[in-house]
C-alpha cells in the first residue's frame, strides 16, 4: 500500500514536471447557446475560441455549457463546473440576471470570474468582488456614452424608452447621467414587447426632438422596423446592443443612418482589431459582433495572465489579470479600481456595404470612461 | 391626450387585435373539435414567418412568402396531426400539454438548426412600406391598416365557413358529438387533419404578417402564444365568435391601457413615478381583464357551460 502511495506520487510529481512548470488552467464557459438570445452567447464563444485556437497553449482548457438563458440553469452548471469539473476560472454569461445569480457565489467560492459581457450595477459597487472581473463595460456605459453624444448633436428635448427591468431602468438612468437637455417623455414598456405602434404614436405627438431607445434583441429590431414604417422621421440614439452586427440584417434599410454607441466596432484601426476581424471571418465566414469582440478579448486578458503567473497562486494571478497586459480589439484598455474597463466608447453610424449592414466609427463620445459606482467599491 | 391620437391609438388596438384572432382562431377550433391543448401552436406561428422570410428573401416577393408561409404552416400542422398528435386525442391534457411542449423545442431547434441563431429580415411590402392619411388628418402606417383589413376578412371567411357549409357543419357536429358525426359517415380522421392543418395555416399567416412588422427569430412563438390562450379563455373555449370578441378586447385593452394608464396616474403622480405605476399596471391589464371576465362567466364570454 505504501508503495503504491509513493509510487503514485512518484509519478504524478513526473507528469507535472514533464509538462512545464505552470498548472493548467481550467475554464467552465457558460453561456446562451439555444433560445432567444443565443446569437450573442455564440459571438462570445466563437470570439474566445478563436483567441484560445490562436495561442495554441496546450496548459488552456475549456468546458462550454448552455445556459438556456435560465437562472437557474446557469447555477446548476456553475455547481457542476467548481465541484465536479474543478474548474480555475468561469466565464461567459451573457445576460445580468443570471450574472447575479452565478457570479456572488463563484467568486465566494475562490474561483476567478471573467465577465465578457454583462455587467450588473450590483457588482460594480458595493458588491465588488476582487476575482472578479469585467472585460466588457458596466452596464450604463454605452447609454452614457448616447447621453454625452445627445449634447453635442444639439438634441434638446429626448423622447427615452426601455423595458421595465432593472437593465432598463439601468439604461435611462445611463442616459440622463450625461444628457442635458429636456425629456419629451419617458416610456418603459413591457420586457418582450414586440408591437411598438402605441409608443410611436405618443413619440409623434410628445413634440420630440430625438428618441433614445434601449431595446435588446428581437425588441430593438421589432421597435425599429414599424418605427421606419410609421413615418416618424426623428434621429434615433442607441446603445449598440440593438445596432450590432448579429441583428442588423434582421432591420435591415430601417436602421441605416441611426447613430449608436460602442466601445468596440470593426473599422477600429489598431493592429489587434485589424488581425481579429480578418482572422475571425476568414474562421466563421461572417463579419465579428461587439460580442465576439468581447470573447476574444477576454481569452486573451486570460492568456495574458497566464503567461505570467499560476492560476494556483490566486495572489499572483489576480495581479496579472489587474494589469490586463493584452492588445484590446477596442484600443486602449486598462482595469479601474472595481476591476471594470476604462476605455473609450464611440459613436458609429449605419451604413451599408455592398448588401451588409454595418457600422461606421464617426468619433468617441467618451473618453477613457470608468463607471459611475467605482467609488462604492471597497476591495 | 388628442383625439386623434386616442384614434390612432384604438387602430393599433384592433389591429394587435385582429392579429390575435388569426392565432387564437386556430387555437379554438382544435381545443374546441378535437379537444387538445396545443401548446406548439406557436411554433406554428414561427414556420409561418421564417417560411415568408426565407422565400420573400430569394423571389423578393412579399405575396409568394405569404403563399409559402400559408402553405409551410398548414403541411408541418398536417404534418404532425397525422404522425403525433392524433395519438393524443384519447390521452388526457397533462400528456398532451407534454407532447406539444415537446413539439415547441423540436420546432425551434429544428428552425435553428436550418436557419441559424440570428434573426432574419422579412421586409414590409413597399406598397405598403410608407404612412397613409386617414381622415383628420391620422397618419398611420398602410401596413397596418392592410392587417386590419386582411384580419377581418379572414374573419367573415371563417364564419361563413363555419355556419354556411358542408365542413362547418361537420366541425360544429364534431364538437358536439364525435361519436355520432363518425356514424353518420364523416371520415374523421380527415376532418381532423383538415381543422388541424386549417388553425396552423391561420397561425403561418398571423406570422407571417406581423413578422415584416417585427423580427422573425426562433422562439417568436412563445408569448403570442400565451395571449392567444388568454384570448380563448376570455372568449370561451371552442367559440369562434368568442375569440373574435375576445382577441379585440384584448388588443385594445392592451394598446389603450398602455397609454392611458401612465397618462390617467400623472394626473395625481410625478411623472417618473406615474410612468412607474402606469408601466407595471399596464402590462397586468389584459391579465386583470381576464380575471375580471371570469368571475362573471366563468366559462368565458361566449362559452357553453
Amino acid at each position: 500500500m505504501k508503495l503504491k502511495t509513493t509510487l503514485m506520487a512518484a509519478l504524478l510529481a513526473a507528469t507535472t514536471a514533464g509538462a512545464g512548470w505552470a498548472d493548467p488552467v481550467k475554464v467552465g464557459m457558460i453561456t446562451t447557446l439555444s433560445g432567444g438570445g443565443a446569437g450573442l452567447g455564440i459571438d462570445v464563444r466563437d470570439g474566445f475560441m478563436l483567441a484560445v485556437k490562436q495561442a495554441g497553449n496546450p496548459d488552456l482548457e475549456v468546458v462550454i455549457e448552455d445556459d438556456q438563458r435560465k437562472p437557474d440553469i446557469a447555477v446548476q452548471l456553475a455547481d457542476k463546473m467548481i465541484q465536479s469539473e474543478k474548474v480555475d476560472v468561469l466565464t461567459g454569461i451573457i445576460f445580468s440576471n443570471l450574472a447575479m445569480a452565478v457570479i456572488p457565489a463563484a467568486t465566494a467560492q475562490g474561483k476567478f470570474y471573467l465577465s465578457p459581457n454583462a455587467g450588473p450595477s450590483a457588482l460594480a459597487g458595493r458588491g465588488c468582488h476582487p476575482n472578479y472581473f469585467n472585460v466588457a463595460w458596466q452596464n450604463d456605459n454605452l447609454h452614457e456614452a448616447a447621453g454625452a453624444y445627445a449634447n453635442e448633436a444639439g438634441f434638446k428635448n429626448t423622447y427615452i424608452l426601455a423595458p421595465n427591468y432593472p437593465a432598463g431602468q439601468d439604461a435611462l438612468t445611463g442616459y440622463k447621467r450625461f444628457y442635458e437637455g429636456a425629456l419629451a417623455g419617458e416610456f418603459y414598456t413591457k420586457l418582450g414587447q414586440t408591437d411598438y405602434a402605441a409608443e410611436i404614436a405618443q413619440i409623434r405627438a410628445s413634440g420630440a426632438d430625438s428618441v433614445f431607445f434601449f431595446l435588446p434583441g428581437g425588441m430593438g429590431i421589432s421597435f425599429l422596423k414599424q418605427y421606419a414604417a410609421s413615418g416618424v422621421d426623428l434621429p434615433v440614439v442607441g446603445p449598440a446592443f440593438s445596432f450590432d452586427q448579429g441583428i442588423l440584417q434582421a432591420v435591415g434599410e430601417a436602421a441605416l443612418g441611426v447613430k449608436n454607441t460602442s466601445q468596440w466596432n470593426k473599422d477600429l484601426d489598431n493592429p489587434a482589431n485589424v488581425a481579429f476581424v480578418e482572422s475571425f471571418q476568414a474562421e466563421y465566414g461572417r463579419l465579428p459582433s461587439l460580442y465576439a469582440s468581447q470573447g476574444f478579448d477576454t481569452a486573451n486578458l486570460l492568456l495574458s495572465a497566464m503567461a505570467k503567473a499560476d492560476v494556483s497562486d490566486t495572489e499572483a494571478f489576480r495581479a496579472a489579470l489587474k494589469e490586463a497586459d493584452f492588445a484590446s480589439t477596442r484600443g486602449d484598455f486598462r482595469f479601474g479600481p472595481n476591476n471594470h474597463p476604462i476605455q473609450d466608447i464611440y459613436v458609429r453610424e449605419v451604413i451599408q456595404e455592398g448588401d451588409v449592414f454595418t457600422n461606421k466609427t464617426l468619433g468617441v463620445a467618451l473618453e477613457d470612461r470608468g463607471d459611475a459606482y467605482a467609488d462604492e467599491c471597497r476591495m | 391626450m388628442s383625439a386623434i391620437l386616442l384614434i390612432e391609438q384604438v387602430l393599433n388596438g384592433l389591429q394587435f387585435g385582429v392579429m390575435l384572432f388569426l392565432m387564437a382562431a386556430g387555437l379554438t377550433l382544435v381545443f374546441g373539435v378535437m379537444g387538445l391543448i396545443n401548446l406548439a401552436h406557436g411554433s406554428l406561428y414561427m414556420v409561418g414567418a421564417f417560411a415568408a422570410a426565407a422565400v420573400a428573401g430569394a423571389t423578393g416577393s412579399f405575396v409568394l412568402g405569404l403563399a409559402a408561409a400559408l402553405a409551410a404552416a398548414a403541411a408541418a400542422g398536417a404534418l404532425i396531426e397525422v404522425t403525433i398528435i392524433r395519438r393524443l386525442y384519447a390521452r388526457d391534457h397533462l400528456d398532451q400539454v407534454l407532447a406539444t411542449f415537446a413539439l415547441i423545442l423540436i420546432f425551434s431547434e429544428g428552425t435553428r438548426w436550418i436557419f441559424g441563431s440570428f434573426p432574419l429580415f422579412l421586409e414590409v411590402p413597399a406598397a405598403l412600406s410608407g404612412p397613409v392619411t386617414l381622415p383628420f388628418g391620422i397618419e398611420y402606417p398602410a401596413y397596418r391598416l392592410a392587417i386590419i383589413g386582411i384580419g377581418l376578412a379572414i374573419a367573415a371567411a371563417l364564419f361563413w365557413l363555419i355556419a354556411k357549409t358542408r365542413i362547418g357543419v361537420q366541425i360544429r357536429a364534431g364538437e358536439a358529438d364525435r361519436e355520432m358525426i363518425a356514424a353518420l359517415g364523416v371520415d374523421i380522421d380527415r376532418l381532423y387533419t383538415l381543422v388541424f392543418a386549417l388553425g396552423a395555416a391561420l397561425a403561418g399567416l398571423a406570422g407571417a404578417l406581423v413578422g415584416a412588422l417585427q423580427s422573425v427569430q426562433v422562439g417568436m412563438g412563445e408569448p403570442v402564444l400565451i395571449l392567444a390562450f388568454v384570448v380563448i379563455v376570455i372568449g370561451g373555449i371552442g367559440s369562434i365568435k368568442g375569440a373574435f370578441v375576445g382577441a379585440l378586447l384584448l388588443g385594445l385593452t392592451d394598446t389603450l391601457g398602455r397609454t392611458l394608464l401612465p397618462v390617467a396616474f400623472g394626473t395625481v403622480l410625478e411623472p417618473s413615478m406615474a410612468t412607474a405605476v402606469g408601466s407595471a399596471l399596464a402590462s397586468m391589464a389584459i391579465y386583470i381583464l381576464m380575471a375580471g371576465v371570469l368571475i362573471f362567466r366563468p366559462s368565458g364570454l361566449f362559452g357553453q357551460s
